[in-house]
């Protein structure tokens, strides 16, 4: 029979493996948010800088020609560009500047909620002390150490960078004559049962073939049926398509 | 029940739901949303039941995304600052300034007193102002001031066209003084209070360089309209950096990051209140204070009577219970 993988009661959970970040709702829903590292926000981050360096050069070559009125208007927008850039695209387009957009990472709450004008302010705002005392250091120390990868301007105005959801698309699951096991399942089993069936799409024939025959031997089947036998359980599982 | 069972008896309400969202998220059209609220805890039921009876991933990771998205919607912060932009400025500010006197007088005190102490020192020992500004830098500001040119400001030919590329200049420059010393604020307010006192000694030495030179007449009328927008804004952005600072050094009961996070909810707000203390003052320099018709007895009643403005505001302004909302 299968050893039993339950904790005994009262051992502490071992930290998970992964980087995700529960977010508890009030209606006592567990959301995970995956938090983005320090790697992927700087190339975010390269990207803003280069667009906004395009812009910069943009305008002023365009308000070269209005003179003095161009100074005036240009020192504005350098001041605009500068300061604003990330405030307004990160409140006005659901957390998201052109290059956080590009690496599909976005600026949430720390509660997973879009994040608001005094926030983001805040977090833009302490950019200033992230970059000291050159290219990032501060911020890049703080990032590297925080459990959830937030620079100073993330922990004081208490926001996450995530990776945005993708959409799902619904695997095809293999086909198979429904079976029903010979003993009862625990419910991470029967996850695991219907993982392995929904991403048999995945995995090559010979890996497929080498997951299942672990499960030969508690199943009573010669180990070259196994994936069958598996298949057959997940389909009796999921009930008639 | 079955998985299959399951997603097809409930499958038209999610596809109802993510379009919902899908309208939502657009930000319009916010008309046939009074079920929402009750729609999305029937989704959270839902994931709820498909988690505990162990659905496929597939199912639990698409209504997971749902539910994160109803979320949200649901729950998001609503920004008081855009919604009551006017009660902010007449009211709140003020109060929140009142309400962290503790920072704002320290503030004012580490820049107003080595403002004036340095001031003072350098119009006494006129020599002090070489140890802190470099020769040259003291010539130019000497010409900017001199009585002769007859134009004031940061150049000495200075045409009426020109006030608009100042009051660019003086936005950029002077914001952005008031968000370094705010945001330095994070060292423990090591960063704040340097910025506050280096700001206050360069002026100083200025001040009291161009009062000894004899150009005091120039300088003090040009500067003392803007100046009680700016320099209490500046005061005020340091007492923000302050607060931040503060937050880390002492945090009480709370764990620092979480000190941090409820102190700088309130710099923020003071941060605010500083942009439009410095826009105001970036008007009034560019298009006031350079002016050089009226006599500088006008400037000086001008110049008092707005400091006595900004006072009067930060000391009194909503102070009644029903100020306006």
């Amino acid at each position: 029979m299968l050893e039993t993988t339950a904790l005994p009661r009262k051992a502490t959970l071992s930290p998970p493996l992964d980087t995700r970040h529960q977010v508890e709702t009030p209606e006592g829903i567990d959301l995970p948010l995956r938090p983005a590292g320090l790697m992927v926000r700087a190339l975010a981050f390269a990207i803003d800088l280069g667009i906004r360096g395009l812009i910069l050069g943009l305008l002023f070559i365009v308000l070269a020609f209005l003179g003095k009125l161009g100074a005036g208007l240009g020192s504005i927008l350098l001041f605009g560009v500068s300061w604003w850039y990330m405030v307004l695209f990160e409140v006005l387009n659901q957390g998201r500047s052109p290059g956080k957009q590009w690496m599909g990472l976005r600026v949430v709450q720390g509660d997973g909620t879009p994040i608001g004008w005094s926030a983001s302010l805040l977090r833009n705002l302490l950019r200033f002390v992230d970059l000291l005392p050159f290219g990032y250091f501060l911020g890049a120390i703080s990032c590297l150490q925080h459990p959830t990868f937030k620079r100073l301007g993330d922990l004081a105005a208490g926001t996450l960078v995530i990776y945005r959801e993708q959409p799902l698309t619904r695997p095809q699951l293999p086909e198979a004559t429904p079976l029903r096991p010979a003993f009862a399942l625990t419910l991470p089993e029967q996850r695991a049962i219907l993982a392995f069936a929904e991403r048999q799409g995945e995995l090559s024939e010979a890996r497929a073939h080498e997951l299942a025959s672990i499960l030969a031997q508690p199943l009573q089947v010669p180990a070259p049926h196994a994936v069958v036998a598996l298949n057959g359980i997940a389909r009796g599982l999921l009930g008639p398509a | 029940m079955k998985q299959s069972l399951f997603e097809t008896s409930h499958k038209a309400e999610w596809e109802q739901f993510s379009l919902t969202l899908d309208r939502l998220e657009r930000g319009k059209d916010a008309s046939r949303i009074a079920g929402f609220p009750k729609d999305y805890r029937q989704l959270c039921q839902h994931l709820a039941l498909a988690r505990e009876r162990g659905y496929s991933s597939f199912l639990i990771d698409s209504l997971q995304q749902l539910v994160l998205r109803g979320h949200q919607q649901l729950y998001r912060h609503r920004s008081r600052l855009g919604a009551n932009l006017l009660g902010f400025i007449l009211a709140d500010f003020p109060r929140l300034v009142r309400e962290q006197w503790r920072f704002v007088l320290a503030a004012g005190l580490m820049f107003f007193g080595s403002l004036i102490s340095f001031a003072l020192l350098v119009y006494l020992f006129p020599d002090l102002v070489y140890n802190l500004i470099p020769a040259e830098q003291v010539s130019e500001m000497q010409s900017m001031y001199d009585p002769v040119a007859g134009h004031l400001g940061r150049t000495a030919e200075r045409a009426a066209s020109e006030d608009w590329v100042m009051f660019g200049y003086y936005i950029m420059h002077n914001i952005g003084i008031a968000f370094q010393t705010f945001a330095s604020g994070l060292f423990f307010g090591l960063g704040s209070a340097f910025f506050l006192l280096f700001n206050g000694l360069i002026i100083g030495a200025v001040a009291g360089h161009l009062t000894h030179v004899g150009y005091g007449q120039t300088f003090w009328s040009f500067v003392i309209g803007h100046g009680a927008f700016e320099l209490t804004a500046i005061a005020l952005a340091g007492a923000a950096g302050l607060k931040l600072g503060w937050a880390l050094i002492a945090p009480g009961r709370l764990p620092r990051a979480e000190a941090l996070r409820l102190a700088a909810r309130k710099s923020v707000l003071l941060i605010c209140g500083v942009m439009v203390f410095l826009l105001i003052a970036a008007f009034i320099e560019a298009y006031w204070s350079s002016m050089t018709a009226p006599e500088p007895m006008t400037k000086y009643l001008v110049g008092a009577a707005l400091w006595a403005l900004v006072a009067t505001y930060l000391l009194f302004a909503g102070r009644t219970r029903h100020a306006p909302e």
